[in-house]
């Protein structure tokens, strides 16, 4: 069935095409890598995905509902966004995971916290740790885990594992796997090599353009 | 009352000016003219505001009293709006703000009988609290336009995680009630020991008892914390969303 689909999108900026006639359909549970130069449009088309920009024209579809009518804040736990080199809030890793329960009015889930902790290879104490002493791939798990520490239904994750090193990589890997057997729908978005060659389903994109669509049988 | 400006000794304290007019022409700072037009402004609007006063203070008409203190708020509303570096509805949250901060503190102070419901009371203090109000404003903006500007990564995260706007903007807004606050509350600290303010040292000048001038002066003080923290809330509240289009994006 599918979960995501994309109908002649376009989008401009100030006169310069961005997206250009882009259609793609994702089915629930796959997993999707897009790739492409940098300003190729694919961070954009991610961030459009997740009703984080809208389209100049063209539909998308979510669930058979076009999202430009979903009530954007709604939407957007469903549909979870992590982006490249993110900000950690506060000072703490606690106010960081309690952040997704604090804005939907619910109570922080400590025990789930230091789970999902240990799932990403941190020890539970680090919940009480000071951000300030993370290093860069501590906080980049941290702030994945704000994504689906309330699990969403698809996740997009725009260019997550840049500059991060091979162990951290391999963490984030393991835990996308761990993410799409749970059911999730996962659209990667990458300029690494070693993501594009493991890729399930690699979409190529070049100016603004679908370029490529391919299958690949090898798995993570 | 020993107060004695007389016409005479207001000519001979141009004089001032002179000095400040040779200094510029000497070292050709090029403001003379900006300067001669701000001396001949001050005189005139001063002069005017005291023929209105004493007109309105002799009438001791409620109607003419309330127009005049709207006056005031308008004129203190379109300056912060100009502040707001074209943020949506900003004359109108400005107007709000300053009303409904100036309205609370003037309530209080007429409730509790420290100001009477005359002119002569009633406008001055408006025209203190509504000017500070305004500033506090002013900066409130500036800052909202700072922190949406420098920190749009962090928005976008929250809003990417399903943040509603309040949530989303809640730091921003803490920061910035907290900053345009912070002025009032750093003059209350040094207020006596660095300055003897305007309100204070007017009354001392008049021949007023300095036991008693202080108290009009701690009176001050409370009612610009009031106005201060009421106007910066308002207006940062009224204000975020028109950061935000209709799809709740990040302009």
């Amino acid at each position: 069935m599918s979960q995501i689909e994309i109908h002649n999108l376009n989008y401009i900026v100030d006169g310069q095409t961005i997206l250009n006639h882009i259609n793609l359909t994702i089915d629930q549970g796959e997993i999707v890598t897009i790739s492409g130069p940098s300003g190729s449009g694919k961070s954009t088309l991610a961030k459009m995905i997740a009703t984080l920009l809208s389209p100049t024209s063209g539909e998308i579809f979510y669930s058979g509902k076009n999202i430009e009518q979903e009530e954007p804040v709604h939407f957007r736990r469903k549909v979870s966004y992590a982006m490249q080199q993110p900000t950690l809030f506060g000072t703490t890793v606690r106010e960081n995971l309690a952040f997704p329960y604090q804005i939907r009015k619910q109570e922080f889930d400590e025990d789930r916290a230091q789970e999902s902790l240990k799932s990403v290879g941190l020890p539970a104490n680090y919940l009480d740790r000071e951000i300030k002493n993370l290093s860069g791939g501590e906080k980049q798990r941290v702030a994945l885990l704000r994504n689906i520490i309330i699990l969403p239904e698809t996740l997009i994750l725009d260019e997550v594992t840049a500059g991060l090193d091979a162990d951290n990589r391999q963490i984030i890997y393991d835990l996308i796997n761990r993410l799409q057997h749970q059911g999730l729908t996962i659209i990667i978005v990458t300029h690494d090599q070693q993501e594009i060659t493991q890729a399930k389903r690699l979409i190529t994109m070049a100016h603004g353009q679908i370029k490529g669509d391919e299958k690949h049988e090898l798995s993570r | 009352m020993n107060l004695a400006v007389n016409n005479q000794g207001l000519l001979l304290a141009f004089s001032l000016v002179l000095i400040t007019m040779f200094i510029a022409y000497k070292e050709k700072l090029e403001i003379n003219k900006d300067l001669i037009i701000s001396v001949l402004r001050a005189i005139v609007q001063l002069f005017l505001v005291g023929y209105l006063l004493k007109y309105v203070f002799k009438v001791n008409n409620f109607i003419v009293t309330l127009a005049l203190v709207l006056i005031i708020i308008f004129n203190a509303s379109y300056n912060a709006m100009k502040r707001s570096q074209g943020m949506e509805h900003s004359l109108r949250t400005s107007f709000l703000a300053i009303f409904i901060s100036t309205g609370v503190t003037l309530s209080v102070l007429i409730g509790v009988g420290t100001i009477k419901m005359i002119p002569s009371q009633l406008i001055p203090i408006t025209g203190m609290i509504a000017s500070n109000a305004m500033v506090a404003i002013g900066i409130c903006y500036k800052n909202l336009n700072l922190a949406f500007r420098d920190q749009r990564q962090q928005i976008q995260e929250r809003l990417a995680l399903g943040a509603d706007l309040k949530d989303t903007s809640l730091p921003i807004l803490r920061e910035t009630i907290k900053i345009g606050v912070q002025p009032t509350i750093d003059s209350a600290k040094t207020v006596g020991i660095v300055s003897l303010p305007g309100m204070m040292s007017g009354l001392i000048f008049a021949g007023v008892d300095p036991v008693h001038a202080i108290k009009y002066q701690i009176m001050v003080t409370f009612m610009l914390l009031s106005t201060t923290s009421i106007a910066s809330f308002i207006a940062c509240y009224l204000s975020y969303t028109s950061f935000f289009n209709e799809r709740k994006q990040l302009r």
